[in-house]
């Protein structure tokens, strides 16, 4: 359902800082974008959601060329969650989730019945329906989170764009936005997430796309591309990935070598 | 915190705030150093509607519809204007100190305004050439923005600044220019806010240019909301955001402009009352900007209210806004801290 096909960014020519990327997300998949600060990841996000016009390359949304795409028909079709929402004002829940339905706004109108229900309905899905009335600013991260993610439930769209959905959360929250996410793409959504723990990988995606000074490295299942050799390289430090036994199945994990010179 | 939690909370709200500013309306009529009974008062707005036996003499029809009712919408529509253009900007900004001359609008209008009372100058003169350099002040804040910052809006913030220093200095070179006994003064008072000139022409060109910038706010109310998590949040939802910006900017300043050239500098007012109606009505913008445009008309026609009762020419309406904005502002400080940071 997205298909990025050789996209090219630069700020300034002689610097590009996305060269020929090509990946895609199918319906029901999540897929983990990897790799350093500084790589591009930011970049390639604000080219996916508009807010950069790529110099190169083309991006497919549904079979949809992106850049002939309203913002209003793009934001149908993909949703963003960002990493932590700059809201400076007590807003309620419910109205930061009633924020998602804009784009079905006809011009001038009013929110109707329908819009109501896809926030109750976004809500719901996440089990946040009991913070509806409460202020934004007074929830815990874990909660922003979530209601972030209502938000782009709201947009009724299949593809999520998640800026790194677990930083700056304690381990339980990371848990459960992890949860979240598999159980969305359970149920048919696509998932487009970047991610500063290549645990996260094997813990919940389908794809792993490892990026290095604005290139995909390589891409794969996670049992394919994250690989001691591919992690030792994308962070310039050792790390071995290894086999653990919990008691009822085996997950792969990412160990960093402390000790090695 | 007192945010509005309970659903039908903000129609309760509004209803009162109508009603305070309804009751309000009809009394200040009765405030002034001409006394009329309220009776009269009722009897000469009626009496242009349906068919009343006239008992009072012309001086009092004149003083009811000529000085106190143009006086008193004034008083409404500027209030109103001036916050529904902060709320507008403090939504836009995502800055709760963002008030409606950010972008320079009452330095360039100030400095207008000066620059005809250096010979003089009529009312007309003066409140044009106010609203010219106001517009101007503006459209040079974007442009700096625009040349040197591509989209960003910290980089139109900075260049309001600039564009406001750079007026604020041109007005001084106005003064130091001006005669001190008869143009220094003159400006001096203009720069304090009066709605003491204020007169039913004025009425007329506030009151299309309020309807206009309302209209333009109300068709992107829900648009103008999402900004308030941020631009890029704004663009991912499916809104043309650049679009966006442009309509806040231009109402907000059709607005301020037309209020700073009638009734010249009104400070703080525009700030502090989009606070107040957050507390009562919550943050989000369509209720937000509703709430801020009665606060605001209640707001500012109770304070021109005490300035006419102490008497004409005490004190002027700015100051005392200030005056009265800046104590009301730390109060709501102490209330609202949790919800800034």
């Amino acid at each position: 359902m997205l298909e990025i096909n050789n996209l090219q960014y630069w700020y300034k020519p002689r610097r590009p800082v996305l060269k020929e990327i090509s990946f895609s997300v199918k319906r029901g998949q999540i897929a983990c974008l990897l790799g350093p600060n500084g790589t591009g990841k930011t970049t390639l996000l604000r080219c996916l959601l508009g807010l950069q016009a790529p110099r190169g390359g083309s991006v497919f949304l549904d079979g949809k060329n992106m850049s002939h795409l309203s913002a209003k028909k793009r934001a149908r079709l993909m949703a963003y969650v960002p990493q932590s929402s700059g809201l400076a004002f007590p807003y309620e829940v419910r109205e930061i989730v009633l924020m998602g339905r804009v784009a079905y706004l006809s011009p001038g109108g009013a929110h109707k019945d329908t819009d109501r229900q896809a926030v109750f309905d976004a809500m719901e899905k996440l089990e946040i329906e009991h913070l509806a009335k409460r202020s934004f600013q007074e929830l815990s991260g874990g909660e922003r989170q979530m209601v972030l993610v209502a938000r782009a439930l709201a947009q009724q769209s299949d593809l999520l764009i998640m800026d790194e959905p677990t930083a700056n959360l304690d381990y339980s929250n990371q848990v459960k936005i992890l949860k979240t996410i598999k159980h969305l793409s359970a149920q048919g959504y696509g998932i487009l997430m970047t991610s500063h723990y290549p645990d996260h990988a094997f813990l919940a995606c389908d794809n792993a796309v490892l990026m290095r000074d604005g290139r995909v490295m390589i891409q794969g299942t996670p049992e394919e591309a994250v690989t001691s050799e591919s992690l030792t390289k994308l962070y310039e430090t050792p790390v071995e990935v290894s086999e653990a036994l919990t008691s009822y199945e085996k997950v792969k994990v990412c160990i960093p070598l402390l000790g090695c010179p | 915190m007192a945010v509005a939690r309970k659903r039908g909370r903000f129609w309760t709200v509004m209803a009162i705030l109508a009603i305070a500013l309804i009751i309000l309306f009809f009394a200040s009529f009765l405030i002034g150093r001409y006394p009329i009974a309220p009776a009269a008062v009722w009897d000469i707005i009626c009496s242009h509607f349906i068919n009343i036996p006239v008992y009072w003499d012309a001086t009092m029809e004149q003083v009811v519809l000529q000085v106190r009712l143009p006086r008193i919408l004034l008083g409404i529509l500027v209030g109103g204007a001036l916050s529904i253009s902060g709320a507008s900007y403090q939504t836009l900004f995502k800055n709760p100190m963002a008030s409606p001359d950010l972008l320079g609008v009452s330095a360039g209008a100030g400095f207008g305004a000066s620059l005809v009372m250096l010979d003089g100058g009529t009312w007309w003169q003066i409140q044009s050439s106010a609203f010219l350099f106001g517009i101007i002040a503006v459209l040079a804040a974007w442009l700096i923005s625009r040349v040197f910052g591509g989209q960003n809006i910290t980089v139109l913030v900075l260049a309001g600044i600039v564009v406001s220093s750079f007026f604020q200095s041109l007005l001084s070179i106005v003064k130091t220019l001006a005669d001190t006994d008869d143009a220094l003064p003159s400006i001096t008072f203009w720069l304090m806010g009066s709605l003491g000139r204020a007169n039913a022409d004025d009425v007329l060109v506030m009151l299309p240019a309020t309807v206009i910038s309302l209209a333009l706010l109300f068709f992107f109310r829900y648009q103008i909301d999402t900004l308030a998590a941020g631009e890029a949040e704004a663009a991912s939802m499916g809104v043309n955001v650049p679009l966006v910006k442009v309509v806040v900017i231009v109402s907000s300043t059709l607005l301020t402009v037309s209020a700073v050239s009638i009734c010249g500098i009104i400070g703080w007012i525009g700030m502090v009352v989009p606070h107040i109606a957050r507390l009562l009505v919550g943050a989000s913008y369509t209720k937000l900007a509703a709430a801020s445009f009665l606060v605001g008309g209640l707001f500012l026609l109770i304070i021109d209210n005490v300035i006419r009762a102490i008497g004409v020419g005490t004190l002027p309406l700015g100051v005392l806004t200030s005056l009265i904005g800046t104590p009301v502002f730390v109060v709501l400080l102490s209330k609202a801290r949790k919800a800034w940071l």
